[in-house]
C-alpha cells in the first residue's frame, strides 16, 4: 500500500481523498437521485496539482514533451542534455508502452532517468508521474523533462503537474497537424518544429504550419530547430533557461 | 483511446458514490460531455462497454449531455458558436478567445434504487 496517494497492489482506491460533497433527493418515483457534479479528471486533477505543488516548492521546472512516434523527443532531449551538461541540472522520466530504450539513451547521456512504461495505457497520467518522482529524489532548482507516449490525442487530456507543455512536431509531418490534432496544440505553451535540415527534401510549409498552431492557440510560442544539424537550437536553450528560475 | 480511461474513471467514480449512499446498483447516470472535451463518442460508446463490464454501472442506462461549444473573442467581446478550437470570431476574425462551455466532462447525477 503506497503511503502517500493511498494505492495499493490490487486497487486504486483513493478514499483519502475528499471528492466534495453532494444531494440527493426522491425523484418522486421512489428512487433516489444523487447529484453528483464530479469532474470526470477530477483525481487525475488532483494528483497533478499535487505534483505542480512539489515542482513549485523545490523550483523544478518540470516540462511534459509531447508529439507523435518519431517526431524526434528523445533525439532533442539527448542533445539537450549533452549540450546543456554543467549549466543546469537535468533529471528525465520516459513514458512509453514497452522497452527501456529510451531510458538508455539518456542514461547514456549522463542524466538521472527513470522509465514508465504503460503497457496498453496510450498516455501518462498524474498518478504515474508521482509514483516515479518518489523515486527519483529530484534535486531543487532542476530541469524535470518528462517524456510523454508519442500520441497526439490522448495524453492532451492529462495534465502531469507540469509547469510547461512542449508539443514537437517534425517537417516530414503534415504542416496540417495543428488542425487535426487541435486538442493538444491548445493545451501546449511552446510548438518545436523538428528536423528543420530536411526542409530541402520534403513538401512542408513552414509558414502554414505556424500559421495553423496560432489558430488553434494563438498564444504558443514556436521554434524551428534541427538536433542533426544543431540550427536553432541556442533559440530552445534560450527558451529553457528564461523559464527557469534564479533560486532566491 | 483515452476514452476507455476515462470510462474507468467514471466506473470509479460512480462505484465511491454507491458505496457511500450504500447502493447495490446504479439505474441511470447522466453525463456532461463537452463537444470541445476531446471525447470521441464512438470511441467512448466501445470503450463504455468494455469498461462496465462486471461492475455496478453494467444494467444503468446512460445518458449524455452534449455541451456545445461557446466562445468569447477577447477582441471584440462578442460570443460564438465554436465548433472547432480553431473557429476564429466570425465578427472580427480574432483567434484570440476563451472558451465559455464545451469543455465539461462530468457525472452530473446518479440514480439509485431506494
Amino acid at each position: 500500500m503506497c503511503a502517500t496517494c493511498g494505492c495499493g497492489p490490487s486497487s486504486h482506491d483513493h478514499q483519502d481523498h475528499e471528492h466534495g460533497h453532494d444531494h440527493s433527493h426522491q425523484n418522486g418515483k421512489g428512487k433516489k437521485v444523487i447529484d453528483v457534479e464530479q469532474d470526470i479528471l477530477h483525481e487525475n486533477n488532483l494528483l497533478a496539482e499535487r505534483n505542480r505543488g512539489f515542482f513549485e516548492g523545490r523550483n523544478i521546472l518540470a516540462i511534459n514533451l509531447v508529439s507523435s512516434p518519431g517526431s524526434g523527443k528523445t533525439s532533442l532531449l539527448e542533445r539537450t542534455l549533452t549540450d546543456l551538461k554543467g549549466e543546469l541540472e537535468f533529471a528525465v522520466i520516459e513514458g512509453d508502452q514497452q522497452t527501456a530504450n529510451d531510458a538508455d539513451r539518456i542514461h547514456a547521456t549522463g542524466t538521472k532517468v527513470t522509465q514508465i512504461n504503460t503497457g496498453k495505457g496510450c498516455h501518462l497520467d498524474a498518478h504515474m508521474v508521482l509514483h516515479a518522482v518518489q523515486g527519483m529524489k529530484l534535486k531543487a532548482d532542476s530541469v524535470l523533462f518528462i517524456e510523454n507516449v508519442g500520441n497526439l490525442v490522448c495524453p492532451a487530456m492529462f495534465d502531469l503537474g507540469e509547469k510547461e507543455r512542449a508539443v514537437v512536431i517534425s517537417v516530414t509531418e503534415g504542416e496540417d497537424k495543428p488542425l487535426k490534432y487541435p486538442d493538444m496544440f491548445h493545451s501546449s505553451t511552446l510548438c518545436i518544429i523538428n528536423k528543420t535540415d530536411l526542409l530541402p527534401y520534403v513538401k512542408f510549409d513552414v509558414e502554414k504550419a505556424k500559421e495553423y498552431a496560432r489558430k488553434v492557440n494563438p498564444s504558443l510560442e514556436i521554434i524551428e530547430l534541427s538536433c542533426t544539424s544543431g540550427e536553432g537550437m541556442q533559440l530552445w536553450y534560450d527558451w529553457l533557461k528564461s523559464k527557469v528560475l534564479t533560486p532566491a | 483511446m483515452h476514452e476507455l480511461s476515462i470510462a474507468m474513471s467514471i466506473v470509479d467514480l460512480a462505484a465511491e458514490q454507491a458505496a457511500k449512499h450504500e447502493a447495490l446498483e446504479i439505474e441511470e447516470i447522466e453525463l456532461d460531455i463537452g463537444c470541445l472535451s476531446g471525447v470521441e463518442m464512438d470511441s467512448f460508446d466501445f470503450a463504455w462497454r468494455q469498461a462496465v463490464k462486471r461492475t455496478i454501472l453494467e444494467n444503468a442506462i446512460r445518458k449524455v449531455n452534449r455541451i456545445e461549444g461557446k466562445a468569447h473573442c477577447l477582441e471584440c467581446g462578442c460570443n460564438f458558436d465554436m465548433h472547432h478550437l480553431y473557429d476564429s470570431c466570425p465578427d472580427c476574425n480574432s483567434h484570440f478567445s476563451e472558451i465559455l462551455s464545451g469543455k465539461e466532462l462530468k457525472v452530473r447525477s446518479l440514480v439509485l434504487p431506494d
